[in-house]
C-alpha cells in the first residue's frame, strides 16, 4: 500500500510539475473552455444548452488522450521502464497509476467547468448533477484507459500523435462536443457510435438533463464506456512492453483493436 | 567466499542469427567482487542484463541464491540489486522521492543515510534532470543497494564520474563486499577491474577468453615487467649498457627503461652495473604488466 500511495503521490505530481503535462491537464482545456464559453455562446446561443457537458468531456479528452500517451512512450524509450522492473515495480501499476492520476486530474479541470459553466458563461444546468459526475468520472476512466493504450502500442510518438488524433479530431467534429449528434446527418450519427465522447454526450443529456430524445440509448452508452475502459486497461497491461530495446510482446499491437468491440455491438443493437 | 550465489553454465544468447554469448560458465562467491570485462559488443551487457531477468537466456542455466531469474523474477527483486548502462528515471522525480519510491518497492525504509553517504544530500530535493551524469550515477547506486541484496550487479558504474566520486564508489563497493555481498562489475576501466575484482573474466565475442584473478591472468601473459631507472650521472644512457635477460630497452627523458621477463636479475644486473660505473641510483621504479596490457594482448590474440 505504501509503495501504491508513493507511486500515486509522484505520478499525481508529475502531472503538474510536467509543463507538457500541466498544459494538457489545465492550461490548454480550461484555456478553449474559457475562449468558447466567452465567443461561442455569444455566436451560437444554443450552445449554451451543451456548454457545460460538452466542456467537461473536452477538459477530460484533452487530459488523458492528448496527454497520457506520449509520456508513456517516452518513458519506455528513456528506459525508466527497465529500473522500474528492476526495482520490483509491477506492470499493473505502471498502468493503473497513470490513469488513476490523469483521470484525477481531467476530473479536477471537469470539475471548475462544472462550478463555474452556468454562473460564469450561462450555460444550462443538468436536473440531476449525480449523474453529471458519475458520468464524468467514467468517462475519465475510460479515456485515460484508452491513452494509455494507445502509449502501449505505440512504437514512438509520431505513432502517438497519429491514433491520438485519430479518437480526438472526430471527438472534436462528430462526438457531440462541439454540436449536438442529433443535428447530425444518420450516416455520420453511425460514424459518431465509435466514439467514447459520443456515448459520454449521450449518457449526460439522457441521465444528467433528462432529454428523452437521446440518439443514443443513454444508459446502453454508459455501459458502452464501461466496457470499452475495461477492454482498453485490460489491453494495455497485456500488450505493455518494458523495455524499447527487448522488442518482445505477448500479442500484436492490433489487438488493442478489441476496444472497439463495444461501440461495434452498441450500433448494432 | 566458499558459498556459490551465481552460477552461470553455459549460458547463451541469441539476437536473431547473432550469437551474442556463446556458452559461458562461471560462478560468484558469497561476498566476491567478479569483474566483467570486454570490449564493445562481447556479451557482457547481455550476461548481466539476463542475470537481471530484463532478458530470457536462450540456453544454459542461470542461478542467483536458487532462484532463475527468468522464471522468477518476483523472488528476484530483492534479492539483486542493479546499476543499469542504460536507465533512466523520470526526469522530474526528486532525489529523495526516488528513494522512498524505490525502497516502498522493496519494503524497505527510505536510506536517506545513503543519498548523504553518496554526497546527494544537498540534492535532496532536485530533480533527476537536474543532475549532472556523475550525481545520476551515484543516485543509481544508492538506489540499487538501498534495499541490502546479497547480490549486487553494475553495469559501467563508474563510466562518466569525477575522480572524488570514483573513490567513493569504490569505497562503497568495497564496504558491501565486507558485509558479505556478492558483485558483479561490468566495466571497461581496467585499471577498476585490477584494483577491485578478486576475480575477472575476459568475454570476448561472447565466449570466456581469459578468467582467474587479476595477477593469475597478467602471470600467463608475454608481457615484460618494466624497469625504469635514473642515475646521477646518467652512465645507463652514455654507454650503451648491455643488460642481461631484457628483451629490448628505450630511453624515456632522464630515464633508462629495461623490459624483462625476468626482473629480479635485471635489478640486480642494473645496480652493479651503475655501482661499477661510479654513478649514484636516484630512482628505480619496477611495474608489473598491468591487467590493461594482458587484456590489448588477449585481444589481439583471439581477434587474429
Amino acid at each position: 500500500m505504501t509503495a501504491f500511495l508513493q507511486h500515486f503521490t509522484f505520478e499525481f505530481k508529475t502531472g503538474l510539475r510536467n509543463t507538457t503535462l500541466l498544459f494538457m491537464n489545465y492550461l490548454f482545456p480550461l484555456g478553449f473552455y474559457v475562449i468558447m464559453g466567452l465567443v461561442m455562446t455569444q455566436v451560437n446561443p444554443i450552445f449554451t444548452d451543451t456548454l457545460l457537458p460538452a466542456m467537461v468531456i473536452f477538459v477530460i479528452l484533452s487530459s488523458t488522450i492528448l496527454g497520457l500517451p506520449s509520456p508513456l512512450v517516452e518513458a519506455r524509450e528513456a528506459g525508466i521502464y527497465r529500473s522500474f522492473k528492476i526495482n520490483g515495480v509491477p506492470a499493473i501499476s505502471i498502468i493503473a497509476i497513470p490513469v488513476l492520476t490523469t483521470a484525477f486530474h481531467a476530473l479536477i479541470a471537469a470539475t471548475i467547468v462544472a462550478l463555474t459553466a452556468v454562473p460564469l458563461f450561462g450555460g444550462v444546468a443538468p436536473v440531476r448533477w449525480l449523474p453529471v459526475a458519475g458520468i464524468a468520472v467514467l468517462a475519465a476512466l475510460t479515456c485515460s484507459a484508452t491513452g494509455a493504450l494507445i502509449g502501449v502500442v505505440s512504437a514512438n510518438n509520431r505513432v502517438t500523435t497519429l491514433l491520438a488524433q485519430l479518437i480526438f479530431l472526430p471527438s472534436m467534429l462528430i462526438g457531440g462536443i462541439m454540436m449536438p449528434l442529433s443535428i447530425l446527418p444518420k450516416s455520420v450519427r453511425t460514424f459518431a457510435g465509435l466514439l467514447p465522447t459520443a456515448h459520454a454526450m449521450q449518457a449526460l443529456e439522457g441521465l444528467a438533463y433528462g432529454k428523452f430524445n437521446t440518439v443514443f440509448d443513454p444508459t446502453l452508452s454508459a455501459l458502452i464506456l464501461l466496457t470499452s475502459g475495461l477492454l482498453a486497461f485490460g489491453m494495455a497491461i497485456y500488450l505493455f512492453n518494458w523495455d524499447s530495446r527487448n522488442q518482445t510482446r505477448r500479442g500484436h499491437p492490433l489487438m488493442a483493436l478489441v476496444v472497439l468491440i463495444p461501440y461495434l455491438v452498441g450500433m448494432l443493437l | 567466499m566458499n558459498e556459490t550465489v551465481i552460477q552461470v553454465r553455459d549460458f547463451r544468447k541469441t539476437y536473431g542469427e547473432t550469437v551474442a554469448v556463446d556458452g559461458i560458465s562461471f560462478t560468484v562467491q558469497r561476498g566476491e567482487i567478479f569483474g566483467l570485462l570486454g570490449p564493445n559488443g562481447a556479451g557482457k551487457t547481455s550476461t548481466l542484463e539476463c542475470l537481471e531477468g530484463l532478458r530470457r537466456a536462450d540456453g544454459g542455466v542461470l542461478d542467483i541464491l536458487g532462484v532463475d531469474p527468468t522464471r522468477q523474477a518476483r523472488k528476484l527483486r530483492n534479492l539483486i540489486g542493479v546499476q543499469l548502462q542504460t536507465s533512466g528515471l523520470p526526469a522530474n522525480m526528486q532525489v529523495n522521492e526516488a528513494i522512498r519510491f524505490f525502497c516502498a518497492y522493496h519494503g524497505v525504509a527510505p536510506r536517506y543515510d545513503l543519498v548523504d553517504r553518496l554526497g546527494l544530500k544537498e540534492k535532496g530535493r532536485c530533480q533527476y534532470g537536474q543532475l549532472s551524469t556523475g550525481q545520476q550515477r551515484r543516485l543509481a547506486l544508492a538506489l540499487a543497494v538501498a534495499h541490502k541484496p546479497p547480490v549486487v550487479l553494475l553495469d559501467e558504474p563508474t563510466a562518466g564520474l569525477d575522480v572524488e566520486s570514483r573513490a567513493e564508489l569504490h569505497a562503497l563497493v568495497q564496504e558491501l563486499k565486507a558485509t558479505g555481498t556478492s558483485i558483479i562489475l561490468a566495466t571497461h576501466d581496467m585499471a577498476e577491474a585490477e584494483k577491485m575484482s578478486d576475480r575477472v573474466a575476459i568475454l570476448l565475442r561472447g565466449k570466456i577468453a581469459a578468467m582467474g584473478t587479476p595477477r593469475e591472468i597478467t602471470a600467463t601473459g608475454a608481457s615484460f615487467t618494466k624497469v625504469s631507472v635514473r642515475t646521477e650521472k646518467s652512465v645507463l644512457h652514455q654507454n650503451g649498457a648491455s643488460i642481461p635477460g631484457v628483451s629490448r630497452h628505450l630511453l624515456d627523458e632522464d630515464y633508462a627503461v629495461y623490459f624483462s621477463a625476468a626482473p629480479g636479475p635485471t635489478v640486480t644486473a642494473v645496480l652493479q652495473y651503475i655501482g661499477t660505473h661510479g654513478d649514484t641510483l636516484i630512482d628505480l621504479r619496477v611495474e608489473r604488466p598491468s591487467l590493461e596490457e594482458r587484456f590489448l594482448e588477449i585481444t589481439t590474440e583471439v581477434l587474429k
